[in-house]
């Protein structure tokens, strides 16, 4: 039932009309229903999508179809640039006041996450730019929410600043900035109550506290995985005051998450952050070409590829690549590998930022559980040296050593002796494919779904 | 008389609080629902496909999914077809059947809940984060509790900041007991707890809040299933209600947290929270054809009676009529 993605979608279209030099109308009109289609299953919006596909067919038809791509790359390829484009500036800077504490508003529907992103910001503003800031409960609503903050401010060991759920959002707000002046703190988070964009009374509410505060920044916080409506929400919180950014949340699931783009064309505000999971560090700057390949469910390759740059340990890598070549790899080589990879975060992301990964057979499926991970490394670790260098030695007495001292079954000792032994088979067909690429001119990578 | 003429009168001549609190729920629907229809229609000499071009836009933002909008749209034709309707004002009638049609399909299955006549009926609520779980069990806490049972409250959300007090402060207000342990420990100890404490106690209802939980998080499903695990062994038949909680303004991801809350708990109903908003959360047509998971209750509001039992007539009524109204603009 998962949707398929763009890529996936073109691949009958672009059986059509390989080889062709350039774009023919037809074509475009053909593919651009795919477009449509994968655009709406993603969640963007009816009419964004309508002038989106518009403008993206201008531009397609009669293109030169480039030499080192197929007219469906290309198409995919404006796609993206397009998407990419719409969705704006990337890794946006928060305000800072020249007459501190800076202000920010944290607003939005119920349960999109403003008070987890209230404190995932003040960690960010902490760690990053070393800036003290206070957190202000100003959710009186919600029962347990100021708790919620309060208990948030503990674990980062942050000054929350609160006055019960009695007195009014808009004075809790006016003593928070006099008491952060007071204690010298050089930003102030306000957290308020989730409210809908159709609720008068307490958007009048935000109003005050805006009025009030002169906040430097009003963040609207969206779950991800919002439908059609994202629009109005947008539309509706950005007229009655003003936004100045977005925060994108819950983006750890598995949504496209086509409401960015909605957003971002119906208010043309930038989205500043996502947040990635329930941690007070899982949230990241936005990045708009990243973002573009999610809604179009082509992997998200670049983050992949900037994970791996800052995590992995370049000699060791290279290292490793040689043995792969010669293979000359062994379980040792393997028990490093599997710590580098590790470093990267938990392998089920890893493998949705793939691209194409959703069509190798039995991968779209795969659950990869952390645990046994820890379970492979306990197995190699009960080996002797002479057994990680030469694994044809082993024999049953050998496994079931190495079986009692891992905690393991000979069974998953065998599993474990066959998969590295199927490894290392597709490392030489790897290697392989890959000098016959080198001589072709290589692939284009974000482009090799075909 | 039309489809949607009896649907309006059978609505607008019932007074009792649930078709009002519907109305109040769905007011930006109601205006001038019959004359919004109308210039629809008014605007549309003859049913071809442009008119069904613009329906198929209004159904999409009402979230309803590509794959049953055209389900619908093409049905509609057929239907156009053999009664031979020319006048887009007769197509009205046959939409709306249809879209109810759609939602009736497959098993019968109703919207009550499957209550225990002898003994105690534990209900267990699932979702992710955010979609109003605590909420949805205060709300339904006070329900109960107005219909003179006995009602325990399980805080089995040991993950979130505050959420254990949030259903404390719930348990508060409805003026019934809340069972807990501290923060971080584990869910399923929480349950057997409860259980305990639901049995020694006499109740007739256990409420089992369980922490939100995004459905591509493998770890998070399998301790939810664990959960339910604990609940079946130690009451045989529990839970006798696994209720999923959807935003209404979730998208199509929806149908996807549907399946696999489905796979990991065998999901019984679907609560529809934050309806009172502007999104219409018509996926869950898309949910019931395909999951075969019927829609129980609606929530519409923040109060603690703003919880409703769902009717799939009224339900379509807005969805539709509310579309058209924005399709207008």
């Amino acid at each position: 039932m998962a949707f398929e993605g763009l890529a996936d979608r073109l691949q009958s279209t672009i059986q059509k009309i390989r080889g062709k030099g350039k774009v023919s109308e037809a074509d475009v009109k053909e593919m651009m229903r795919e477009v449509r289609l994968a655009l709406l299953e993603a969640d963007v919006n009816f009419k964004v999508v309508k002038d989106f596909v518009k403008k993206v067919s201008e531009r397609a038809v009669g293109q030169e179809v480039l030499k080192s791509l197929t007219p469906g790359q290309q198409i995919i390829k404006i796609v993206n640039e397009e998407l990419t484009l719409l969705m704006g500036g990337e890794q946006s800077k928060i305000a800072v006041s020249n007459r501190p504490p800076t202000v920010i508003m944290m607003v939005g529907l119920q349960g999109a996450g403003k008070t987890t992103t209230t404190g995932k910001l003040a960690n960010l503003l902490r760690k990053k730019y070393n800036r003290k800031p206070l957190l202000v409960a100003g959710d009186i609503y919600r029962p347990a929410a100021i708790k919620q903050l309060e208990t948030l401010g503990k674990q980062l060991s942050m000054p929350v600043f609160s006055l019960g759920d009695q007195v009014s959002p808009v004075e809790i707000a006016r003593q928070a900035i006099a008491k952060a002046k007071e204690d010298h703190h050089d930003y102030v988070l306000i957290d308020t109550a989730g409210r809908l964009h159709v609720d008068e009374a307490l958007m009048n509410e935000l109003k005050d506290i805006k009025e009030l505060t002169k906040p430097d920044e009003i963040f609207l916080v969206v779950d991800a995985m919002t439908g059609q409506d994202a629009v109005n929400v947008a539309q509706s919180f950005n007229e009655q005051l003003g936004i100045t950014g977005v925060v994108l949340t819950k983006l750890d699931g598995d949504t496209r998450g086509g409401a960015a783009l909605s957003i971002r064309a119906v208010t043309d505000k930038p989205i500043k952050f996502v947040g990635l999971g329930e941690k007070m560090d899982a949230i990241e700057p936005f990045h708009p070409e990243r973002m573009a390949s999610r809604i179009l469910g082509m992997g998200d390759v670049l983050t992949l590829i900037e994970k791996a740059q800052s995590n992995i340990d370049e000699e060791k890598a290279k290292e490793l690549e040689q043995k792969m070549r010669t293979a000359s790899f062994t379980l040792d080589d393997f028990l490093e590998q599997l710590g580098q990879v590790r470093k990267l975060g938990p392998l089920d992301e890893l493998l949705k930022m793939m691209p194409g990964a959703g069509k190798i057979k039995g991968l779209n499926n795969i659950q990869i559980d952390e645990k046994q991970i820890s379970h492979v490394e306990a197995i190699i670790r009960s080996m002797t040296k002479e057994e990680k260098l030469r694994p044809e030695l082993m024999n049953s007495s050998r496994k079931r050593r190495i079986a009692k001292g891992s905690g393991r079954t000979v069974a998953e000792v065998n599993r474990l002796l066959k998969q590295f032994e199927d490894m290392k088979k597709m490392m030489k067909q790897m290697t392989g494919m890959q000098q016959k690429a080198k001589k072709k001119g290589g692939f284009k990578f974000p482009f090799n779904p075909f | 008389m039309s489809f949607f003429k009896k649907l309006k009168e059978k609505i607008t001549k019932s007074t009792d609080s649930v078709t009002e609190k519907f109305k109040e729920g769905l007011s930006k629907t109601r205006n001038n629902f019959s004359s919004k229809v109308n210039d629809l229609v008014a605007r549309y000499r003859k049913v071809d496909e442009e008119f069904f071009e613009e329906l198929e836009e209004i159904l999409i933002q009402a979230d309803v999914g590509f794959d049953t909008v055209m389900e619908l749209i093409d049905e509609l034709k057929m239907e156009v077809k053999r009664r031979n309707i020319q006048e887009p004002a007769e197509v009205q009638s046959v939409i709306s059947e249809k879209l109810v049609d759609i939602y009736n399909s497959g098993e019968e299955l109703s919207s009550d809940l499957n209550i225990q006549e002898n003994g105690l009926t534990v209900i267990l609520f699932v979702g992710v984060n955010g979609v109003g779980k605590t909420t949805t069990i205060g709300k339904l806490a006070h329900k109960f509790k107005s219909e003179g049972k006995k009602v325990l409250l399980a805080a089995g959300d040991t993950f979130r900041a505050g959420a254990i007090e949030q259903l404390e402060v719930w348990g508060d207000r409805v003026g019934v007991e809340t069972i807990k342990q501290a923060e971080g420990s584990d869910p399923a100890a929480v349950m057997f707890d409860a259980i305990a404490a639901a049995k020694s106690r006499k109740a007739d209802i256990l409420l089992c809040d369980t922490a939100g939980r995004l459905q591509n998080k493998v770890n998070l499903m399998k301790e939810l299933e664990k959960v339910k695990r604990v609940i079946e062994r130690e009451i045989p038949g529990a839970p006798h209600e696994v209720l999923l909680v959807l935003d209404a303004t979730t998208g199509q991801n929806a149908l996807i947290q549907a399946k696999t809350f489905k796979e990991a708990t065998n999901v019984s109903g679907i609560v529809l929270s934050k309806l009172d908003g502007t999104a219409k959360g018509g996926i869950v047509l898309a949910i019931r054809k395909e999951l075969n998971i019927p829609v129980k209750f609606v929530g519409l509001g923040e109060r603690m009676d703003d919880l409703q039992e769902f009717d799939a007539e009224k339900y379509v009524y807005g969805l539709f009529a509310e579309q058209v109204e924005k399709a207008d603009l």
